[in-house]
């Protein structure tokens, strides 16, 4: 354990699970818009929109991560001219965030699809029968109950989105994979400690979190 | 409930116009933005014939392409094959009645599923040889993560399939007097590998799809093939997207087999009906 008392190479810790933590908020809450709005997609009367859910969901899914990463740096930024920031760090913080959403997001379109088949038919219909469009179907009778089915694969889904902001340090961003990388080039002979210190970090946030996610979902689910 | 028409009725005159409107509205913003890429792409002379030319030469794929992915498929398959055994044995493990054996599975199925991928191969890497003092081979790292995360995966998916067995099932293997092992091995087991062999073929999808962070340490697999290959042709944009292809065409493939296995195994009516159903979170083939 001396490794982290050293200052310096605490700070390189603290840092690196800071972008992570940044990585996984900002990738949740986009992943989580553009999920809904696939799955509203999906399920929607229009061909052309649905037909555009199904490519986003068959393309992002079957993508290595670490391709699309790739793609946010030499697609987006070096080809298409996206620039983000002017900080090189916060500039590859926003792409990663961007490759983290649109693959996240085929994943959450998925898993509420499949919480929507969950859902009686005869619920759609009495919301039909009383003159509902398909928006209100979907928002007020369809989408809430859903939601309530869909939390265990939700907390599954952002639980790999947390452990996927790792592979974001392939563009260059300082996160814990690269820090745990440097501090153990830097200290060849505490290689098991350091590895414990940042493995048992994630392990110590996401075990007790899926289990969270499990009682929640258990305790929201829908007695049918 | 069947997404299909359930959540709108057939459309009317009004909503024909609306769902026509929305069409032309959507394609045109769509059209827009492909032809805004395009422009760019033009721009930085990205569909320039020389950078796309290399792809219809059999030297690229004999010299780059094809060994990158064969490189990409052993990785997979033989990490695929290990974790099938770690997932046996530590979903057995963990279903013991020995606390000193089914205590220490569990705690490694946790521990190996929390763990981002990438630190495990980095510890891997960069740090097992600090230890053995002897180089590790690309490939050996790539496939041990693949194995301790995905195997821990798999181990949690046999557990779920174990435990959907009906449980009459294991009471009759006792009732004719069948130790618990064999009920193990000749109830259960094979009735629950039949009903987790779509979640199996899912994950493989996941490895495949996880060979790629082998680029990151170095592993000549299909993305790091691609990478020499833009170096020697400055034909980045173009190679990733033609990997791309490459990686959605063999994914798309392994889920429409996973696809048709679910089917197949369905219309036969010998999927063990769950008591108590596979809890969906448990087994979803996510992530990296």
């Amino acid at each position: 354990m001396d490794v982290f008392s050293d200052p310096t190479n605490f700070d390189v810790y603290v840092t690196g699970f800071l972008w992570i933590l940044k990585l996984t908020a900002a990738g949740t809450v986009g992943a989580l818009i553009l999920g809904v709005l696939l799955a509203a997609m999906r399920v929607s009367p229009v061909p052309v929109l649905r037909g555009f859910g199904t490519t986003w969901v068959n393309t992002f899914r079957n993508t290595p991560l670490t391709l699309i990463i790739f793609f946010c740096y030499f697609g987006l930024f070096s080809t298409l001219g996206v620039k983000l920031s002017d900080d090189i760090d916060r500039n590859n913080y926003w792409l990663g965030v961007i490759g983290l959403s649109v693959y996240t997001a085929a994943f959450v379109c998925e898993a509420i699809r499949s919480g929507i088949n969950t859902v009686p038919p005869g619920q759609a219909e009495a919301a039909r029968a009383i003159g509902m469009s398909f928006f209100q179907t979907l928002t007020i009778i369809v989408l809430p109950q859903a939601a309530r089915a869909v939390i265990a694969p939700l907390g599954s889904i952002f639980i790999a989105l947390a452990k996927n902001s790792t592979i974001v340090g392939t563009i260059g961003l300082a996160e814990s994979s690269n820090a745990m990388k440097e501090l153990i080039n830097a200290n060849g002979d505490q290689v098991i400690a350091i590895f414990l210190v940042f493995a048992g970090t994630f392990a110590a946030v996401l075990i007790p979190t899926g289990y969270a996610f499990g009682w929640l979902a258990n305790r929201m689910a829908v007695k049918r | 409930m069947s997404t299909d028409a359930v959540l709108y009725d057939h459309p009317g005159p009004r909503a024909k116009i609306r769902n026509g409107i929305l069409t032309v509205v959507f394609g045109i913003a769509l059209l827009a933005l492909l032809y805004w890429v395009y422009l760019k792409f033009d721009e930085k002379g990205q569909w320039a014939a020389a950078l796309w030319e290399p792809f219809t030469e059999s030297s690229t794929w004999t010299d780059y392409l094809l060994p990158g992915l064969w490189k990409t498929v052993s990785a997979a398959a033989v990490a695929m094959v290990l974790s099938l055994i770690f997932g046996l044995v530590f979903s057995v493990g963990r279903l013991s009645d020995h606390r000193w054996l089914s205590v220490p599975s569990g705690m490694v199925v946790e521990f190996f599923r929390a763990v981002p991928l990438l630190l495990l191969m980095f510890f891997i890497f960069y740090g097992v040889p600090f230890i053995t003092e002897s180089p590790m081979p690309p490939f050996w790292a790539v496939v041990a993560g693949l194995t301790l995360y995905n195997g821990s995966v798999l181990a949690e998916a046999f557990r779920a399939g174990i435990k959907s067995v009906p449980r009459g099932q294991s009471e009759a293997g006792y009732a004719i007097g069948l130790r618990k092992s064999q009920v193990m091995q000749e109830i259960l087991m094979p009735q629950a590998a039949r009903a987790m062999l779509p979640v199996i073929v899912s994950q493989l999808v996941v490895l495949v799809k996880d060979t790629a962070l082998g680029y990151i340490i170095g592993y000549a697999e299909l993305l790091q093939s691609v990478n020499n290959l833009a170096a020697n042709f400055g034909n980045i944009v173009a190679a990733a997207i033609v990997a791309a292809i490459i990686y959605i065409a063999v994914n798309a493939s392994l889920t429409a087999f996973a696809g048709w296995l679910e089917r197949r195994t369905r219309r036969k009516g010998k999927a063990p009906k769950s008591a108590d159903p596979v809890p969906v979170g448990a087994v979803e083939p996510i992530g990296d």
